[in-house]
């Protein structure tokens, strides 16, 4: 009261004053509000992921065969891993030589289903629906089913192969064949960046093709200098979160080959799993699996670097 | 190529005095409809494999359709020896349920203070819950084993249902994000003036304005639990505990002789699917159409 009675005194300045300090207070409330709202995943970060992401590094430096507590060993692991670890480099090798493949090969085929679908003709919907569909089956009962599909005697790939007299494959069966076999699988789900694309391709205003087109442009250049620079950005998106998923590989994998035959489709994440919860050497698992964080994060900041040398951002008008 | 803004031609559209827009739409829906077909292939083989009597799988030329539908393949298979398919749907359901309940709630949540709250430290945080997407689970599932291990967690539900719960998942908080973003400022502003607090603005204003986007992520939720096979495969140890997705492969592995049986099974695991599906397509699309173009 008293403290209000003098400032009254002076004027205006006690207004500015206590504005300033419901200012303040608004701020620090909001501060407050704003930290408990994110308090879940503030907390789920530390839990879940940087308070483990930590140990697994302190661990890859130890023995660990979770019954008995960790042992530091310094850099043995990670020694062991390049140098001794029997498969090591065949399971980097498997997973590289599917990242190559099996990525571009989605997004190619996601793309061109995408411009067919941007077609103008009608039933388009009909069509959107029958490409997304297999996107949506669980990868257990897709394994499953591929696994009988590509089966080498009775599996209905081979019987069509044969019925137009094309040469069969031992497809799963044969180191030769297997990852392809897997690849092939890969791109039953490409719906998912078809439509992705679809939407880009969707969003390209349409005065862009009609300039063009006064301009005296062609088909193949309107796709080529319009359509193509244009969705670049999203082939971007796509070709990262393609890279992430593809050296995180396992579900099928494990369900059909357990890395087999004769380690042909041994990958990464097959690895891990094996050390880690088959054998329980905690600390050579974090060690592989560390070792894929900075693969990733390498690989990713790469493509990231060479973005600018093909992936084409509206803001940067020349 | 066709000219017209928004003119979607049909088969009806073809005419002899137009031989060039017959051409195109020919071969545009000939390549459609192959595409479709060879899509929905695998799919219809699921279904017919399913109904076929055991001794016909290994007939050649495969048959299309079952000479005899045989409905009671599904019942043999959940009923099988030794298989306990009842409780893993039990099970599944359970964890299914918790999950999406948990991951809309958390979600939205987290993604209110990130969309419409500005304080010190937020973009901060944001980046963290975006990088965290592209995180190899690899690193942080050892650590998480052994901590659950210790806690006596392994071999139940809660290393499935208790983390979402903390944040949701980066990926809805980031979609409801975008969203939330895009409903007007006014609407909040008044409500303040009434003199809502936060959290009573967040509930009675902004939950019920997103109901489509609350809907994406719980399809997206379920489709993840649902399908997961990863998950369960670490953390429940005992098949009584087993999710359908665990139990399918725990059947495959013992009797992958019993084709008919195991894709009636699939089938079974792949219909909630398709209903959430069908249920909620264009919002799945948008979705996944949000997730990709505003990264």
């Amino acid at each position: 009261m008293a403290v209000e009675a003098t400032l009254s005194s002076t004027g205006t300045k006690p207004e500015k004053s206590f504005f300033d300090r419901l200012m303040g207070t608004k701020r620090r409330r909001d501060t407050i509000e704003g930290y408990i709202f994110i308090l879940p995943v503030v907390l789920g970060l530390l839990i879940f992921t940087i308070g483990p992401m930590l140990a697994s590094f302190y661990i890859s430096f130890t023995k660990y065969p979770i019954l008995r507590s960790p042992e530091w060993i310094g850099l043995r692991n990670y020694v062991n891993m390049f140098t001794k670890e029997p498969n090591f480099w065949q399971a980097c090798k498997v997973t590289l030589l599917y990242a190559v493949t099996a990525v571009p090969l989605g997004i190619a085929g996601a793309f061109m289903l995408a411009l067919l679908l941007n077609q103008r003709v009608k039933g388009m919907s009909f069509f959107r629906t029958s490409f997304y569909i297999p996107t949506i089956v669980p990868a257990v009962a897709s394994a499953v089913l591929w696994g009988w599909l590509l089966n080498p005697d009775y599996g209905l790939i081979n019987a069509m192969l044969k019925t137009v007299g094309l040469p069969t494959s031992r497809f799963l069966g044969e180191p030769d064949s297997a990852l392809a076999s897997l690849v092939l699988m890969s791109l039953w789900s490409v719906g998912g960046g078809m439509v992705i694309y679809l939407a880009g391709l969707q969003g390209i205003p349409e005065t862009f093709y009609e300039a063009a087109k006064i301009d005296g442009a062609n088909g193949r250049q309107l796709f080529r200098f319009i359509t193509v620079p244009l969705m670049t950005p999203t082939l971007f998106f796509g070709l990262v979160m393609g890279l992430i998923g593809a050296f995180q590989y396992f579900t099928e994998a494990f369900i059909l080959t357990q890395g087999g035959p004769l380690f042909s489709t041994y990958f990464y994440s097959l690895m891990v799993y094996e050390r880690a919860f088959r054998f329980t050497q905690m600390g050579m698992g974090t060690a592989m699996a560390w070792f894929l964080l900075v693969v990733v994060l390498t690989l990713t900041l790469l493509v990231f670097r060479s973005s600018p040398l093909w992936v084409f951002y509206e803001t940067e008008v020349k | 190529m066709v000219e017209g803004k928004e003119i979607y031609l049909g088969l009806d559209d073809i005419r002899l005095d137009r031989p060039k827009q017959a051409f195109y739409l020919l071969v545009t829906y000939a390549v459609l409809i192959a595409g479709a077909i060879v899509f929905l292939m695998p799919l219809f083989w699921l279904i017919t494999t399913a109904l076929k009597e055991n001794s016909e799988v290994y007939v050649f030329p495969p048959t299309f359709i079952p000479e005899t539908f045989r409905w009671q393949n599904f019942p043999d298979g959940w009923n099988y020896e030794g298989m306990d398919f009842t409780r893993w749907a039990q099970n599944t359901v359970f964890i299914t349920t918790v999950f999406t309940t948990g991951a809309v709630l958390a979600s939205s949540f987290c993604a209110y203070g990130f969309a419409r709250i500005k304080f010190p430290g937020r973009d901060l945080w944001f980046m963290m819950v975006l990088a965290s997407i592209m995180l190899p689970g690899a690193v942080t599932l050892i650590p998480l084993y052994i901590m659950y291990s210790r806690i006596g967690w392994l071999g139940t539900f809660y290393p499935l249902t208790v983390p979402v719960f903390f944040g949701g998942g980066a990926f809805n908080i980031f979609l409801l994000r975008q969203f939330f973003t895009t409903i007007p400022m006014e609407l909040e502003e008044a409500a303040v003036l009434d003199g809502a607090n936060r959290f009573r603005i967040f509930w009675q204003i902004m939950l019920p304005l997103s109901k489509p986007a609350l809907a994406t992520v719980a399809v997206f939720s379920f489709q993840g639990v649902w399908n997961d096979f990863y998950g369960p495969l670490i953390f429940l140890t005992d098949p009584k505990t087993y999710t359908l997705a665990l139990g399918i492969n725990f059947f495959r592995g013992l009797y992958n002789t019993q084709i008919p049986l195991m894709m009636a099974m699939s089938f079974l695991m792949v219909i909630p699917t398709l209903i959430a599906f069908f249920f909620a397509q264009r919002l799945m699309i948008r979705g996944v159409v949000m997730s990709g173009l505003k990264a």
